[in-house]
């Protein structure tokens, strides 16, 4: 089985967030970054599936140079090799085409990644990528067995769970609890360094957005206790001050 | 992560990938229940087997034996990573790597190698190391325990103390007095006739770290498990140049936990209408542990370079493990301080930490053995008799 696992490289989840160039753009000193943390998981079961059942994994990341640290390590966890597709990611049609191009010239089985990133959230490379090479795409996937060439797989939806079977090649959008968060060893470490990381050209894309600027989101108001026997109070506040009602 | 100078540049990607690593084990897996386990007293033996998955047994060792392969600038990111969580934990992943898998590794024949090292690197067995004795502490080459000759074995006698891991482990790596006197390695096993290893109960530091004697009576060690190679007090002595090593960098680990958990709660703890970090006094504290550390950093980063190019020196040894654990233990005060009524307490680690370099403080050479060591590489003059 030939995986194919996509991995975003995105600030830390207790980075201080901030702009500059007048909101344009997102201000990377001092920021840490990691992998995203929905990406982690697609790769730990992809990790776990080969141990499992055999076969390789190829982890596909569209960056600049400075997401490498992040690819050594998705390596020293247990991929095969890597491919960088050398660009900065626009937005997610952008990357979901660069994914695509690579995928139509290796027939990989699985096609994973996270639900979302974690920077932007859009959530919907997956889907553009299953479009784009005419094959089925699921999300949030929170379970995934292979068996026979089939995948069985639960997927989230609302209130529930949703079990399904499906032929390969798929694309998934992966989420917790699909595997444990692994981290490397001494040795994966180790063996990381020499491991193939090819670094690609990016296909053109004709841009379908820009960007405007950024914005925080309003600092967290104070917080009001009120308690049970005037509940009435709360109507009211929610009413005058918080103006949601 | 505390580094003011921005150390982290100066290593490789691997030892930054370690470093994260090691870290994230330490917050996930040590930090949540090392305080338990130092209130219980009790050393979590399971968490052998995750030192032993993650690699950070044998570190530097070949790959061949189970090691890592890594640098000496990789160990000592362990280390400190570890101490992070608890210095008991490091001295644990210290001993095995370097106190144990060392002198085998160095010392040891190739059939004590493959036998050994693959299940100490994986955390199959735990191994101790005993070097002192009750009567000789500082001054190990006075050492008594002695074994004889009586043709197809050994028999050891003597006792040691104080000894890290030794109520629970699986090999003991023992230096006694050969029949010609020298001092000698020994590969002693659990179950041996005559071999015990009574705990050393009630210590108020290092509690998550057992420690014991190990006591031979007549014990019958087969000739297959002596270290052949490495005759005389210097042969365990320069395993301990790689231990102390290790606890330069582990102490920074200690130093930086303290300081980081002070920084939040000054800026937290409000007192006359204002947080105590917006006052001078706390202020001159914080300064003065941020320099600390960061001069603790420095020195332990290009000693690690030095090892890494096989030339750091014993007294260089020294003055690195000596400066940078009263450097940490100095900070821990501080910190405790800081944090007012609130430091004495299990909900922060600084209390741990601080009870912890007392011992880090004593073993492996004291402040005042290397000091001498020191003062003797000035002046020429041995001054430790
Ligand atoms: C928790 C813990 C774990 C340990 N683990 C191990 C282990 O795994 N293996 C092992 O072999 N040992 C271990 N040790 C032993 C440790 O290395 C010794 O405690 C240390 O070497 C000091 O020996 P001592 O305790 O006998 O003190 P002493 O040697 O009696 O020293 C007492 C004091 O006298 C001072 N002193 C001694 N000689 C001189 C001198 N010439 N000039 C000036 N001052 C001097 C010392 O600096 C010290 O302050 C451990 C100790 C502790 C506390």
């Amino acid at each position: 089985m030939k995986i194919l696992v996509c991995i975003t490289n995105v600030p830390d989840t207790t980075a201080k967030i901030s702009f500059t160039d007048n909101n344009t753009k997102f201000n990377k000193a001092g920021v840490q970054y990691i992998i995203g943390p929905y990406d982690d998981y697609a790769l730990a079961r992809a990790v776990e599936l080969k141990e499992a059942q055999g076969g390789t994994i190829t982890v596909l990341h569209v960056g600049e140079a400075d997401s490498d640290p992040q690819i050594r390590k998705a390596l020293a966890i247990g991929a095969d090799d890597a491919i960088r597709v050398n660009t900065e990611p626009a937005d997610s049609y952008y990357v979901a085409t660069q994914i695509a191009h690579i995928a139509q010239q290796n027939s990989y089985d699985l096609i994973l990644m996270g639900r979302e990133s974690i920077d932007f959230n859009s959530g919907v490379v997956h889907g553009l990528v299953g479009e784009m090479l005419g094959i089925p795409s699921f999300s949030p996937v929170m379970k995934l067995d292979i068996k026979d060439g089939k995948a069985e797989f639960a997927r989230e939806i609302d209130g529930g769970k949703e079990y399904l079977e499906a032929t390969l090649p798929l694309v998934l959008g992966c989420q917790e609890p699909i595997a444990e968060w692994k981290i490397p060893n001494m040795r994966g470490i180790m063996t990381a360094r020499t491991k193939p990381l090819q670094v690609v050209e990016p296909v053109s894309v004709d841009d379908m957005t820009s960007l405007e600027s950024y914005s925080l989101p309003a600092p967290k108001g104070e917080c009001k206790m009120i308690p049970v026997e005037e509940a009435e109070k709360l109507i009211t506040l929610l009413r005058t001050e918080a103006k949601v009602l | 992560m505390t580094d003011f100078f921005n150390i982290d540049e100066l290593l490789t990607e691997e030892n930054r990938l370690i470093r994260q690593t090691v870290a994230e084990f330490t917050n996930n897996e040590i930090k949540p229940i090392i305080e338990e386990y130092a209130q219980k007293a009790e050393f979590p033996a399971y968490l052998v087997r995750r030192f032993g998955e993650l690699g950070l047994l044998g570190t530097t060792l070949p790959e061949a034996y189970g090691g890592g392969g890594a640098d000496s600038i990789s160990y000592g990111l362990v280390c400190q990573e570890i101490e992070r969580g608890d210095s008991g934990m490091r001295s644990t992943i210290s001993v095995q790597s370097s106190l144990v898998m060392g002198p085998i590794y160095r010392y040891g024949s190739e059939e004590q190698k493959k036998k050994y090292l693959p299940r100490l690197a994986s955390g199959e067995l735990l191994g101790c190391f005993g070097l002192t004795e009750p009567d000789y502490g500082s001054n190990p080459a006075g050492m008594k325990s002695r074994f004889t000759d009586v043709g197809d074995h050994f028999i050891l006698n003597g006792s040691k103390t104080w000894i890290s891991n030794a109520p629970l482990a699986d090999v003991a790596v023992v230096w006694a007095r050969n029949p010609e006197g020298r001092v000698q390695g020994l590969i002693l096993e659990r179950g041996m006739e005559g071999f015990t290893t009574p705990e050393i109960k009630n210590k108020w530091s290092l509690r998550t770290s057992a420690t014991g004697e190990l006591v031979f009576d007549h014990v019958k060690v087969p000739r297959q498990n002596i270290l052949p190679k490495g005759l005389g007090i210097s042969a365990p002595l320069s395993c301990l140049d790689n231990a102390r090593y290790g606890i330069a960098w582990g102490a920074i680990g200690a130093a930086i936990d303290c300081y980081e958990t002070a920084v939040k709660y000054a800026g937290e703890r409000i007192q006359f209408d204002k947080p105590i970090g917006a006052f001078q006094l706390t202020q001159k504290k914080l300064a003065e542990m941020l320099t600390e550390i960061t001069k603790a950093q420095l020195v332990a980063w290009r000693l690690g370079t030095l090892k890494n190019s096989g030339k750091a020196t014993t007294a260089q040894i020294s003055l690195a493990k000596r400066n940078n654990v009263a450097m940490a233990l100095q900070v821990a005060r501080e910190c405790r301080q800081i944090l007012g009524g609130m430091g004495i307490t299990g909900e922060y680690p600084i209390m741990r930490h601080l009870m912890n370099l007392e011992s880090v403080i004593t073993y492996e050479g004291t402040h005042d053995i290397h000091l001498l060591i020191l003062g003797a590489e000035i002046t020429g003059i041995p001054a430790f008799k």
